[in-house]
Protein backbone atom coordinates (compact mmCIF):
# COMPACT_ATOMS: atom_id res chain seq x y z
CA UNK A 1 0.00 0.00 0.00
CA UNK A 2 3.24 2.02 -0.64
CA UNK A 3 1.97 5.57 -2.39
CA UNK A 4 3.68 6.52 -4.87
CA UNK A 5 4.50 10.32 -5.74
CA UNK A 6 2.12 12.02 -8.40
CA UNK A 7 -1.08 10.52 -6.50
CA UNK A 8 -1.38 12.92 -3.88
CA UNK A 9 -2.01 16.11 -4.13
CA UNK A 10 0.05 18.86 -2.44
CA UNK A 11 -2.26 19.94 -0.25
CA UNK A 12 -2.94 16.54 1.18
CA UNK A 13 1.01 15.17 1.16
CA UNK A 14 1.86 18.13 2.83
CA UNK A 15 -0.60 18.17 5.82
CA UNK A 16 0.28 14.34 6.33
CA UNK A 17 3.95 15.00 5.94
CA UNK A 18 3.64 17.40 8.69
CA UNK A 19 1.17 15.07 10.75
CA UNK A 20 3.76 12.16 10.45
CA UNK A 21 6.68 14.39 11.53
CA UNK A 22 4.83 15.44 14.76
CA UNK A 23 4.55 11.76 15.38
CA UNK A 24 7.37 10.88 15.01
CA UNK A 25 8.66 13.83 16.76
CA UNK A 26 6.74 12.87 19.99
CA UNK A 27 7.49 9.41 19.91
CA UNK A 28 11.38 10.16 19.62
CA UNK A 29 9.86 12.02 22.96
CA UNK A 30 7.36 9.22 24.35
CA UNK A 31 9.45 6.12 23.66
CA UNK A 32 11.99 6.24 26.45
CA UNK A 33 9.58 4.65 29.20
CA UNK A 34 10.10 1.11 27.15
CA UNK A 35 13.75 1.85 25.98
CA UNK A 36 17.27 1.32 27.79
CA UNK A 37 20.15 -0.31 26.32
CA UNK A 38 19.55 -3.67 26.00
CA UNK A 39 16.20 -3.05 24.49
CA UNK A 40 18.23 -1.39 21.82
CA UNK A 41 19.09 -4.52 19.65
CA UNK A 42 15.30 -5.69 20.13
CA UNK A 43 14.07 -2.59 17.90
CA UNK A 44 16.95 -3.22 15.40
CA UNK A 45 16.08 -6.96 14.65
CA UNK A 46 12.35 -6.31 14.85
CA UNK A 47 12.56 -3.66 11.79
CA UNK A 48 14.99 -5.93 9.94
CA UNK A 49 11.93 -8.77 10.20
CA UNK A 50 9.33 -6.58 9.28
CA UNK A 51 11.65 -5.38 6.43
CA UNK A 52 11.94 -8.92 5.22
CA UNK A 53 8.92 -10.13 6.12
CA UNK A 54 7.47 -6.62 3.52
CA UNK A 55 9.37 -7.74 0.57
CA UNK A 56 7.48 -11.32 0.64
CA UNK A 57 4.47 -11.01 -1.60
CA UNK A 58 2.41 -13.85 -1.63
CA UNK A 59 -0.53 -13.90 -4.09
CA UNK A 60 -3.92 -12.85 -3.52
CA UNK A 61 -7.03 -13.26 -6.24
CA UNK A 62 -7.21 -11.71 -9.34
CA UNK A 63 -3.50 -11.37 -10.54
CA UNK A 64 -3.10 -9.32 -7.17
CA UNK A 65 -0.51 -9.48 -4.33
CA UNK A 66 -0.20 -8.58 -0.77
CA UNK A 67 2.62 -8.49 1.32
CA UNK A 68 3.18 -8.23 5.49
CA UNK A 69 2.35 -4.43 6.88
CA UNK A 70 3.58 -5.25 10.44
CA UNK A 71 2.81 -2.45 12.33
CA UNK A 72 0.68 -4.68 15.15
CA UNK A 73 3.64 -7.18 15.20
CA UNK A 74 5.83 -4.18 16.01
CA UNK A 75 3.83 -2.07 18.96
CA UNK A 76 2.85 -5.79 20.44
CA UNK A 77 6.10 -7.12 21.03
CA UNK A 78 8.15 -3.22 21.49
CA UNK A 79 5.30 -0.52 22.99
CA UNK A 80 2.80 1.65 20.88
CA UNK A 81 5.79 4.18 20.30
CA UNK A 82 9.00 2.33 19.94
CA UNK A 83 7.03 0.12 17.17
CA UNK A 84 6.04 3.80 15.94
CA UNK A 85 9.58 4.11 15.25
CA UNK A 86 10.15 1.06 13.70
CA UNK A 87 7.54 1.42 11.37
CA UNK A 88 8.92 4.72 10.37
CA UNK A 89 12.47 3.79 9.69
CA UNK A 90 11.33 1.00 7.94
CA UNK A 91 9.32 2.77 5.28
CA UNK A 92 12.14 5.26 5.23
CA UNK A 93 14.45 2.79 4.38
CA UNK A 94 12.04 1.78 1.30
CA UNK A 95 11.55 4.97 -0.01
CA UNK A 96 15.28 6.36 -0.02
CA UNK A 97 16.97 2.73 -0.48
CA UNK A 98 14.76 1.06 -2.92
CA UNK A 99 12.03 3.93 -4.34
CA UNK A 100 9.32 2.22 -2.81
CA UNK A 101 6.74 4.50 -1.66
CA UNK A 102 7.07 7.86 -2.60
CA UNK A 103 9.43 10.58 -1.40
CA UNK A 104 5.95 13.38 -1.02
CA UNK A 105 3.86 10.58 -0.26
CA UNK A 106 6.48 9.32 2.88
CA UNK A 107 4.12 11.44 5.45
CA UNK A 108 0.99 9.37 3.78
CA UNK A 109 2.35 6.30 3.99
CA UNK A 110 3.38 6.84 7.51
CA UNK A 111 -0.16 8.46 8.68
CA UNK A 112 -1.71 5.05 6.91
CA UNK A 113 0.27 2.35 8.08
CA UNK A 114 1.85 3.15 11.21
CA UNK A 115 -0.50 6.01 12.87
CA UNK A 116 -4.10 4.79 11.45
CA UNK A 117 -3.17 0.94 10.39
CA UNK A 118 -0.51 1.20 13.69
CA UNK A 119 -1.30 3.38 16.91
CA UNK A 120 -4.98 3.37 16.24
CA UNK A 121 -5.54 -0.30 16.18
CA UNK A 122 -2.99 -1.08 18.03
CA UNK A 123 -4.81 0.91 20.94
CA UNK A 124 -8.22 -0.50 19.82
CA UNK A 125 -6.36 -4.10 20.58
CA UNK A 126 -5.22 -2.99 24.20
CA UNK A 127 -8.73 -1.89 24.42
CA UNK A 128 -10.82 -5.06 23.34
CA UNK A 129 -7.97 -7.65 25.65
CA UNK A 130 -8.58 -5.08 28.39
CA UNK A 131 -12.23 -5.94 27.88
CA UNK A 132 -11.85 -9.54 26.43
CA UNK A 133 -9.62 -10.45 29.16
CA UNK A 134 -11.64 -10.95 32.01
CA UNK A 135 -12.74 -14.63 30.64
CA UNK A 136 -9.81 -15.63 28.86
CA UNK A 137 -6.40 -16.36 29.90
CA UNK A 138 -4.39 -13.46 28.97
CA UNK A 139 -2.17 -15.60 26.34
CA UNK A 140 -5.62 -16.39 24.46
CA UNK A 141 -6.76 -13.28 24.66
CA UNK A 142 -3.76 -11.71 23.13
CA UNK A 143 -3.59 -13.83 20.42
CA UNK A 144 -7.39 -13.24 19.65
CA UNK A 145 -6.87 -9.63 19.80
CA UNK A 146 -4.11 -9.79 17.50
CA UNK A 147 -5.55 -11.86 15.01
CA UNK A 148 -8.72 -9.64 15.14
CA UNK A 149 -6.53 -6.65 15.06
CA UNK A 150 -4.01 -6.87 12.74
CA UNK A 151 -6.53 -7.47 9.71
CA UNK A 152 -8.59 -4.58 11.09
CA UNK A 153 -5.25 -2.94 10.80
CA UNK A 154 -4.30 -3.23 6.97
CA UNK A 155 -8.00 -2.91 6.28
CA UNK A 156 -7.91 0.76 8.33
CA UNK A 157 -5.19 1.43 6.19
CA UNK A 158 -5.98 1.18 3.32
CA UNK A 159 -9.49 3.32 4.24
CA UNK A 160 -7.12 5.80 4.90
CA UNK A 161 -5.30 5.53 1.89
CA UNK A 162 -8.39 5.25 -0.50
CA UNK A 163 -9.65 8.93 1.79
CA UNK A 164 -6.22 10.68 0.39
CA UNK A 165 -6.61 9.19 -3.21
CA UNK A 166 -10.43 11.30 -3.00
CA UNK A 167 -9.36 14.17 -1.41
CA UNK A 168 -6.39 15.02 -3.65
CA UNK A 169 -9.24 14.69 -6.66
CA UNK A 170 -7.12 11.42 -8.23
CA UNK A 171 -9.81 8.49 -8.24
CA UNK A 172 -13.37 9.46 -6.45
CA UNK A 173 -14.28 7.32 -3.05
CA UNK A 174 -17.17 5.51 -4.48
CA UNK A 175 -14.76 4.12 -6.98
CA UNK A 176 -11.39 3.65 -4.62
CA UNK A 177 -12.85 2.74 -1.36
CA UNK A 178 -14.56 -0.38 -2.08
CA UNK A 179 -12.15 -1.94 -4.43
CA UNK A 180 -9.14 -0.86 -1.77
CA UNK A 181 -11.11 -2.40 1.17
CA UNK A 182 -11.91 -5.46 -1.03
CA UNK A 183 -8.65 -6.39 -1.72
CA UNK A 184 -7.23 -5.41 1.79
CA UNK A 185 -9.92 -7.35 3.49
CA UNK A 186 -8.23 -10.44 1.85
CA UNK A 187 -4.20 -9.01 2.23
CA UNK A 188 -5.48 -8.49 6.15
CA UNK A 189 -5.75 -12.04 6.54
CA UNK A 190 -2.26 -12.94 5.81
CA UNK A 191 -1.44 -10.23 7.99
CA UNK A 192 -3.44 -12.06 10.80
CA UNK A 193 -1.43 -15.31 10.11
CA UNK A 194 1.80 -14.10 9.96
CA UNK A 195 1.28 -11.60 13.06
CA UNK A 196 -0.23 -14.16 15.32
CA UNK A 197 2.06 -16.76 14.50
CA UNK A 198 5.36 -14.24 15.12
CA UNK A 199 3.30 -13.45 18.61
CA UNK A 200 2.59 -16.96 19.52
CA UNK A 201 6.24 -18.10 18.98
CA UNK A 202 7.61 -15.24 20.88
CA UNK A 203 5.19 -15.79 23.43
CA UNK A 204 6.83 -19.55 23.68
CA UNK A 205 10.01 -18.66 24.17
CA UNK A 206 10.60 -15.57 25.09
CA UNK A 207 7.43 -14.03 26.37
CA UNK A 208 8.69 -11.40 28.61
CA UNK A 209 9.82 -9.74 24.92
CA UNK A 210 5.77 -9.18 24.10
CA UNK A 211 4.91 -5.81 25.61
CA UNK A 212 1.43 -6.35 25.10
CA UNK A 213 1.58 -9.48 27.11
CA UNK A 214 0.77 -8.08 30.66
CA UNK A 215 1.52 -10.10 32.58
CA UNK A 216 5.35 -9.67 31.66
CA UNK A 217 6.79 -6.49 33.25
CA UNK A 218 8.50 -3.67 30.85
CA UNK A 219 10.87 -5.51 28.61
CA UNK A 220 13.45 -3.27 29.35
CA UNK A 221 13.81 -4.07 33.02
CA UNK A 222 13.54 -7.61 32.93
CA UNK A 223 16.51 -7.33 30.21
CA UNK A 224 18.17 -5.27 32.58
CA UNK A 225 18.22 -7.35 35.04
CA UNK A 226 19.05 -10.27 33.14
CA UNK A 227 21.76 -8.47 31.63
CA UNK A 228 23.30 -7.24 34.27
CA UNK B 1 22.89 -14.94 31.12
CA UNK B 2 20.72 -15.87 33.86
CA UNK B 3 17.55 -17.36 32.59
CA UNK B 4 16.17 -18.46 36.20
CA UNK B 5 16.54 -15.14 37.26
CA UNK B 6 13.76 -13.52 35.44
CA UNK B 7 11.29 -16.78 34.27
CA UNK B 8 8.17 -16.24 36.14
CA UNK B 9 6.49 -18.31 35.11
CA UNK B 10 8.97 -21.30 35.90
CA UNK B 11 9.35 -22.84 32.41
CA UNK B 12 12.63 -22.75 30.87
CA UNK B 13 12.86 -19.52 28.10
CA UNK B 14 15.37 -19.28 25.33
CA UNK B 15 18.51 -17.19 26.20
CA UNK B 16 18.20 -13.75 24.66
CA UNK B 17 21.33 -13.65 22.81
CA UNK B 18 20.48 -16.90 21.31
CA UNK B 19 16.90 -15.43 20.48
CA UNK B 20 18.35 -12.30 19.13
CA UNK B 21 20.51 -14.45 17.11
CA UNK B 22 17.54 -16.56 15.84
CA UNK B 23 15.39 -13.96 15.05
CA UNK B 24 18.04 -11.98 12.69
CA UNK B 25 18.86 -15.04 11.05
CA UNK B 26 14.92 -15.71 10.24
CA UNK B 27 14.59 -12.49 8.77
CA UNK B 28 18.29 -12.52 6.65
CA UNK B 29 17.16 -16.19 5.44
CA UNK B 30 13.92 -14.37 4.04
CA UNK B 31 15.49 -11.42 2.72
CA UNK B 32 18.00 -13.34 0.59
CA UNK B 33 16.42 -16.85 -0.10
CA UNK B 34 12.61 -16.43 -0.38
CA UNK B 35 12.21 -12.83 -1.46
CA UNK B 36 13.59 -13.83 -4.80
CA UNK B 37 10.62 -16.04 -5.22
CA UNK B 38 7.62 -13.61 -4.22
CA UNK B 39 5.32 -12.80 -5.98
CA UNK B 40 5.70 -9.92 -8.51
CA UNK B 41 1.98 -9.22 -9.26
CA UNK B 42 0.43 -5.92 -8.52
CA UNK B 43 0.16 -5.02 -4.48
CA UNK B 44 -3.40 -3.85 -3.36
CA UNK B 45 -2.94 -0.30 -4.43
CA UNK B 46 -1.37 -1.03 -7.87
CA UNK B 47 -3.79 -3.27 -8.68
CA UNK B 48 -6.93 -0.68 -8.25
CA UNK B 49 -4.98 1.91 -9.82
CA UNK B 50 -4.49 -0.03 -12.81
CA UNK B 51 -8.21 -1.07 -12.76
CA UNK B 52 -9.50 2.40 -11.46
CA UNK B 53 -7.44 4.26 -14.74
CA UNK B 54 -5.13 6.12 -12.05
CA UNK B 55 -2.19 4.51 -12.29
CA UNK B 56 -0.72 7.50 -15.09
CA UNK B 57 -1.18 9.42 -12.08
CA UNK B 58 2.25 7.78 -10.73
CA UNK B 59 3.47 6.86 -14.09
CA UNK B 60 3.46 10.62 -15.30
CA UNK B 61 5.29 11.79 -12.35
CA UNK B 62 8.61 12.79 -12.16
CA UNK B 63 9.77 10.86 -8.94
CA UNK B 64 10.70 13.37 -6.12
CA UNK B 65 14.25 11.13 -5.09
CA UNK B 66 15.78 9.97 -7.65
CA UNK B 67 19.23 9.12 -5.46
CA UNK B 68 18.23 5.48 -4.50
CA UNK B 69 20.83 3.20 -4.36
CA UNK B 70 19.05 -0.16 -5.22
CA UNK B 71 15.33 0.91 -6.84
CA UNK B 72 12.77 -1.82 -6.69
CA UNK B 73 14.91 -4.29 -4.91
CA UNK B 74 17.20 -4.91 -7.38
CA UNK B 75 14.02 -5.80 -9.79
CA UNK B 76 15.65 -3.85 -12.48
CA UNK B 77 19.11 -6.42 -12.66
CA UNK B 78 16.11 -9.38 -13.13
CA UNK B 79 18.24 -12.30 -11.42
CA UNK B 80 17.03 -13.82 -8.15
CA UNK B 81 20.66 -12.93 -6.63
CA UNK B 82 20.39 -9.30 -7.12
CA UNK B 83 16.85 -9.67 -4.97
CA UNK B 84 18.33 -11.63 -2.28
CA UNK B 85 21.26 -9.43 -1.99
CA UNK B 86 19.37 -6.10 -1.89
CA UNK B 87 17.34 -8.21 0.68
CA UNK B 88 20.47 -8.96 2.49
CA UNK B 89 21.64 -5.10 2.28
CA UNK B 90 17.97 -3.91 3.40
CA UNK B 91 18.16 -5.92 6.41
CA UNK B 92 21.08 -4.36 7.51
CA UNK B 93 20.49 -0.96 6.59
CA UNK B 94 17.24 -1.10 8.35
CA UNK B 95 18.51 -2.92 11.57
CA UNK B 96 21.29 0.24 12.17
CA UNK B 97 18.97 2.72 11.19
CA UNK B 98 16.36 1.04 13.82
CA UNK B 99 19.10 1.13 16.13
CA UNK B 100 20.23 4.71 15.63
CA UNK B 101 17.13 6.23 16.41
CA UNK B 102 16.53 4.01 19.00
CA UNK B 103 19.89 5.34 20.54
CA UNK B 104 18.77 8.84 19.75
CA UNK B 105 15.28 8.30 21.74
CA UNK B 106 17.46 7.18 24.34
CA UNK B 107 19.47 10.30 24.09
CA UNK B 108 16.63 12.61 24.18
CA UNK B 109 14.98 10.46 27.11
CA UNK B 110 18.47 11.07 29.34
CA UNK B 111 18.58 14.86 28.37
CA UNK B 112 14.87 14.89 29.53
CA UNK B 113 15.31 13.15 32.72
CA UNK B 114 18.20 15.06 33.45
CA UNK B 115 16.27 18.47 32.97
CA UNK B 116 13.81 16.94 35.15
CA UNK B 117 16.19 16.27 37.92
CA UNK B 118 18.18 19.52 38.00
CA UNK B 119 15.67 22.27 37.69
CA UNK B 120 18.49 24.82 38.84
CA UNK B 121 21.32 23.71 36.84
CA UNK B 122 20.66 26.28 33.74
Amino acid sequence: MHIPDGFLDPKTWGTLTGVSAGFTGYALYAAKSKLNEKVIPLLGITAAFIFAAQMLNFPVAGGTSGHFLGAILAMALLGAWPGFLVMVVVLLVQCLFFADGGLTALGANVFNMAVIGGLMSYYLLVLSKGALGRGLSERTSLLTCTAVFSWISVVLASIACSFELSISGTVPLGTVLPAMVGVHAIIGVGEAIITTVVIAVVLQSRPDLVDAYSRSPEPGKRLAREVA
Amino acid sequence: MADDVNNVSGKKTTGLWIFFGVAMLVAILLAVFISPWASSSPDGLEKVAEDKGFMEAAEDTEPTWTHSPIPDYGDAVGTKAAVGLSGFIGVLVTAAVAMGVALLALGIGYMSKRRATEPDSS
